[in-house]
């Protein structure tokens, strides 16, 4: 089959580039735009990173040369789409250092990863009076599931609480486990505070009682290399639009043998084996999950960011990132009545402040009209922004292809900011 | 006499054309927002929060001799600012006259598209508050 010269769906960044950040911008189509007549400075990759042109590529050309549905046909395209998409549950294994890619299951985000976790081991290993732990910092996305199959099964959600710095109490984590605890559900790295939390001491903790712990991965897996093996995590949720990937995607990575015992989460297509009226039965991992049909042409593209991702030394983005949130947090700190929310000793990729007190909505506006783009609210957090006595906070967050320039423009903006609202 | 909704917004249009800068006009809707008369905190209850918006806002309305007069607060300066503007056209009116109001002002004066669509739907939304208000009063009237 020939291809259109003009777009090699095969385009792959050459391994282990040195990392170059102006380089790296440059594969970013977006970060050309302006926005109400100034650059565009886009600091919200919490909430969602921009796309290299390599996976915004992917997903044309898969459209254009390659589509059909998947798993089922026997004809050409149909076998090319499967292999391109099972290589991603492949990459996606390497990448996380899994034992076998049937433990990972393909959903629509970090959300749903959570709230199949919820409905499915939930419904089948939870009963009246048992706990389930979860933390002061988590996202709603990690409490309301929770709630939902605690109040279903009569379980009681119990809450790690934390300091004014944002780190978790680990001595009042300790003392929440006991005979009841049926699994530990917490946040790898805050997507309000930026706090990484001890997440191996968590898991050994854990594991100590026989308690099984799922991470929620969102904000850890853009910044940082995650080795499901090594931390000996029992489940791992992400979403790929934070990680240059396309949106509508996540990933569930989960112990085999814990994937084997829960019941399918939903019904439908590719997740059974046999179907009569009478009864169905149900197909292996990770097809059991995974009903209907998937989100084939994001995940493809996925694998491409992925590879993006795997074209550098990890140290080396890992490096730029800490130099990035160090000078942001150095040069706020000098700005008169501004104060950061959120100082733990181990931070990643987000500063979270308010300007005395200014409400954040405020800050924020007046922030877009420079281009410049930020997070202000409570970030899906209102349990943590309680525990602060605050409506919210203004978040700056970094990806790889920021620079020391959007944290100046940034640091600026807050100046006049602060000008005009103090 | 009270000026008609439509001669009010006119009024407000001309004002905004004298701003060359987005930095001026979001100063004189901050000088608004501060200038503000005071909302009685008793009237600061959940029941008189308007849904939607980012920051909180509370919207009290009376009838007066037949007009809906409207009072609001906000912890953000920008929406109280923005709050005051509404108020400026709509309080004083009849709840008719509300109710029918076309709201030209808002796009005539860049608001609209220097606010992003989640701080629009704020403004929509109290809009709606306000005129779901005026309605209610009239019913009761």
């Amino acid at each position: 089959m020939t291809l259109p010269a003009q777009q090699d769906p095969h385009e792959k960044t050459p391994p282990r580039r040195a990392f170059d950040v102006e380089e790296v911008r440059s594969d970013f189509p977006v970060l050309k735009r302006e926005v109400n007549g100034s650059p565009l400075i886009y600091l919200d990759n919490g909430a969602s990173s921009q796309k290299p042109r390599q996976v915004i590529n992917r997903v044309s050309d898969y459209y254009r040369n390659e589509h059909a549905n998947i798993h089922r046909g026997v004809h050409h395209l149909s076998q090319r789409a499967t292999d391109a998409y099972e290589e991603v549950r492949e990459a996606t294994c390497r990448f996380l250092n899994a034992s076998s890619s049937r433990e990972i299951l393909f959903t629509r985000g970090t959300t749903e990863s959570i709230n199949l976790v919820a409905c499915s081991w939930g419904r089948r290993f939870l009963s009246e009076g048992d706990e389930v732990v979860i933390s002061t910092m988590e996202h709603h996305s990690n409490i309301v599931p929770w709630q939902m199959v605690c109040e279903e099964k009569g379980a009681r959600l119990r809450v790690i609480p934390i300091s004014r710095s944002g780190e978790l109490d680990m001595e009042a984590f300790a003392g929440l486990l006991n005979e009841r605890t049926r699994l530990v559900s917490v946040v790898h790295v805050s997507n309000a505070l930026g706090t990484v939390n001890p997440v191996k001491r968590i898991i050994d903790l854990a594991h100590e009682r026989g308690v099984p712990v799922l991470l929620d991965g969102a904000q850890a897996m853009p910044h940082m290399q995650v080795d499901v093996r090594a931390l000996d995590v029992d489940f791992y949720a992400f979403s790929a639009h934070k990680m240059l990937g396309p949106t509508g995607l996540g990933i569930l990575y989960g112990k085999e043998a814990l994937l084997d015992s829960m019941p399918p989460y939903q019904g439908g297509g590719e997740m059974i084996e046999r179907v009569t009226f009478e009864k169905t039965t149900y197909n292996v991992l990770p097809y059991k999950f995974e009903a209907g049909t998937p989100n084939i042409a994001d995940t493809i593209a996925f694998g491409t960011a992925l590879e993006y991702y795997g074209g550098f030394d990890e140290r080396e983005l890992i490096a730029h990132e800490q130099d990035l949130l160090a000078y942001a947090t150095e040069r706020l700190n000098r700005i008169d009545g501004l104060g950061i929310v959120g100082t733990a000793k181990d931070k990643i990729g987000v500063v979270s402040f308010n300007l005395a007190d200014v409400h954040p909505f405020d800050v924020g506006t007046i922030l877009d009209q420079m281009g410049i783009a930020v997070r202000t609210g409570h970030h899906c957090t209102q349990p943590l922004m309680d525990f602060y006595g605050i409506a919210g906070t203004v978040r700056a967050s970094f990806a790889l292809y920021n620079n020391r320039d959007d944290v100046d423009a940034l640091v600026a903006g807050v100046e006049k900011a602060a000008a005009i609202l103090l | 006499m009270m000026p008609s909704i439509n001669e009010i917004q006119n009024e407000i249009i001309e004002e905004f054309e004298l701003f060359d800068r987005w930095l001026d006009k979001y100063e004189y809707i901050i000088d608004l927002g501060r200038n503000l008369d005071r909302l009685d905190d008793e009237y600061k209850r959940d029941g008189n929060l308007v849904p939607g918006c980012q920051s909180r806002v509370w919207l009290h309305a009376e009838l007066k001799d037949g007009k809906a007069v409207y009072c609001a607060d906000s912890d953000a300066i920008i929406t109280k600012g923005i709050i005051a503007l509404l108020i400026r056209v709509l309080s004083g009116q009849s709840p008719e006259r509300v109710c029918e109001a076309e709201l030209y002002f808002i796009d005539r004066i860049g608001l609209k598209d220097h606010l992003s669509s989640t701080r629009s739907n704020g403004l929509v939304n109290m809009i709606g508050k306000m005129r779901a208000v005026a309605r209610d009063l009239a019913e009761a009237a």
